[in-house]
């Protein structure tokens, strides 16, 4: 398994590491279970994401689409940021091996828990349910990871 | 990028020590006959296997007929088992084996399920170790065989052979060691240990990749794996692999005239290395048992963090090891071996296997001990399992 300079860069160098203790949206997915847990902090003002930050439990790739996933989103509106697919953030590292490619779903779907997130804060969204990210199990990431080895 | 390499996963492989490449070289290209053949450089080549068969034979206490010659580790794992199975199917179909084998018995064990046998996967206690009580307890009328490793390949735990073996003996029954990582590392003498089947590979105490042995004790009964020609009596067809075989036998000779040397060297590196990690990171947990453990393994985990994470971090300072991660094996679990010893996934995710070598020296644990609790820190500031913890004992570990 190789990994791209890219995906190297962002690894060794992350960019966003962090937490925002007065953030407006906070979102935190994944599983120790399986090996991986994104939590990402955003910082709104007018809908626009001024600020973002991240904390990574798990590989390389996981880093990596983590610190990228921050860049992408930084000084974008929301609904902007809500539009960024896992596939984009693979592509802005130059690809991920097959099997690390739901490293980059968790890495969309974290971006999807924080706006939630802030979007329940603000009354925007029903509070009772929960999303759809954060209630995601081993197995279904795994799926996502199987579907790219075929 | 570090232009230093410290190497530290002898366990996955070692270099071929310069002795035995110069053992090896002539059978390549001046005495490349095959060994089946009546004319002199084919006789030379003949010659030179039986040659080697004494010395493997000579070393582990068996006799030269006894030692056959395989492509690998795996595929003298994979004879002992299919073949003994196959051999004895009428007597019974109950295998005995343990949860922490290598995935090259393990695996032939669930295959051999799917035709049919009946497998007892014995559980381990919290140091990777089986009692010979628990073997004695698993054996029926019908059980046929039992392989238990030597030497665990991940956290180094060795294993009561010895008794084990007595037990078998008493009871009858063929008794088949995995003994790849513990060849070189051990004095084995199998009829000591009333070990009935060994398999070993050369790549693992510096001789080439691509050459194993089987010891069978002569009267076990076995079916071929290799169909084919005469070679080795005509129960391993295949034109030998006349430089690996010698190369094997050059290697393992080594091995055995150091081996008291070596196992010192490397259990000062061990030791030392084990009790610098646990005075210098909190929150680790040594894999394995103290003791029982092979002289050059040290297997922790660091929680809060991910195995392949801190690999890439190593490889970067130069320093190449190996995990139990998931992320590292390219399967969605983490290693089998750390769940038997009952880790919690995401301890048994954050586990990195040092094994140290002929080559390794007081100045790379130094070395290591200067980059790795930096690394482990730098990941834990980046992990929200870490900060969840710290946010928790506010005056606990920083």
């Amino acid at each position: 398994m190789m990994y791209s300079e890219k995906v190297m860069d962002h690894f060794m160098n992350p960019r966003n590491v962090g937490e925002i203790a007065d953030a407006d949206g906070v979102g935190q997915v994944g599983n120790p279970k399986c090996g991986d847990i994104m939590k990402m902090y955003l910082k709104i003002e007018n809908d626009v994401i001024t600020d973002v930050k991240f904390k990574t439990f798990g590989c390389g790739a996981a880093v990596a689409t983590s610190s990228m996933a921050t860049e992408l989103v930084k000084g974008k509106t929301i609904d902007e940021a809500l539009k960024i697919t896992n596939k984009a953030v693979a592509e802005a590292l130059d690809g991920l091996p097959p099997v690390k490619m739901h490293c980059s779903v968790l890495a969309e779907e974290a971006i999807r828990a924080a706006i939630d997130d802030y979007k329940r804060r603000k009354g925007l969204i029903d509070d009772s349910g929960t999303c759809d990210a954060c209630s995601k199990r081993c197995e279904d990431i795994h799926h996502h990871m199987n579907d790219e080895d075929e | 990028m570090s232009t230093r390499t410290i190497y530290l996963d002898h366990a996955a492989t070692t270099y071929v020590k310069k002795e035995v490449l110069e053992a090896m070289l002539p059978w390549f290209t001046e005495n490349y006959g095959n060994p089946s053949t009546v004319y002199s450089i084919g006789r030379a080549s003949k010659k030179a296997i039986e040659e080697a068969r004494e010395t493997v034979a000579r070393i582990i206490g068996a006799e030269p007929r006894e030692i056959f010659f395989t492509g690998s580790g795996t595929e003298a794992d994979n004879w002992a088992i299919k073949g003994a199975a196959y051999a004895n199917m009428k007597k019974g179909k109950h295998i005995i084996t343990t949860s922490i084998e290598h995935h090259a018995v393990l695996h032939t064990c669930q295959y051999l399920e799917s035709e049919g046998f009946e497998v007892t996967y014995l559980p381990v206690d919290e140091y990777g170790l089986v009692t010979p009580e628990q073997v004695e307890a698993a054996i029926r009328p019908d059980t046929i065989l039992i392989s238990i490793m030597f030497a665990n390949n991940e956290i180094g735990t060795i294993q009561p052979i010895a008794e084990i073996g007595k037990i078998a003996r008493a009871k009858g029954i063929c008794f088949h060691t995995d003994a790849v990582q513990a060849m070189g590392n051990i004095r084995i003498n199998v009829s000591d240990l009333n070990v009935d089947m060994l398999s070993m590979s050369a790549h693992k105490f510096y001789g080439p990749k691509g050459v194993g042995a089987l010891y069978i004790r002569k009267g076990v009964k076995l079916t071929s794996f290799m169909h084919g020609g005469a070679q080795e009596r005509g129960r391993r067809a295949s034109t030998e692999n006349v430089p690996g075989i010698v190369g094997l036998a050059k290697a393992l000779e080594l091995a055995d005239k150091n081996m008291d040397e070596y196992n010192r060297k490397l259990i000062a590196l061990r030791d030392r290395t084990i009790e610098e990690i646990e005075k210098k990171i909190p929150f680790v947990r040594l894999n394995g048992h103290r003791e029982k453990r092979l002289p050059g393994n040290v297997n922790f985990s660091f929680e809060f963090i991910e195995g392949e994470s801190l690999l890439l971090m190593l490889d970067m300072k130069g320093i190449a090891a190996s995990s139990g991660s998931a992320c590292t094996s390219g399967s969605l679990d983490p290693s089998h071996v750390l769940l038997a010893i009952g880790l919690p996934h995401e301890i048994a995710h954050g586990s990195l296997r040092l094994t140290f070598g002929e080559e390794n020296t007081d100045e790379d644990v130094d070395y290591l001990m200067e980059v790795l609790p930096e690394i482990v820190q730098r990941l834990r500031e980046m992990s929200p399992l870490y900060e969840e913890i710290r946010n928790k004992n506010s005056d606990g570990h920083k």
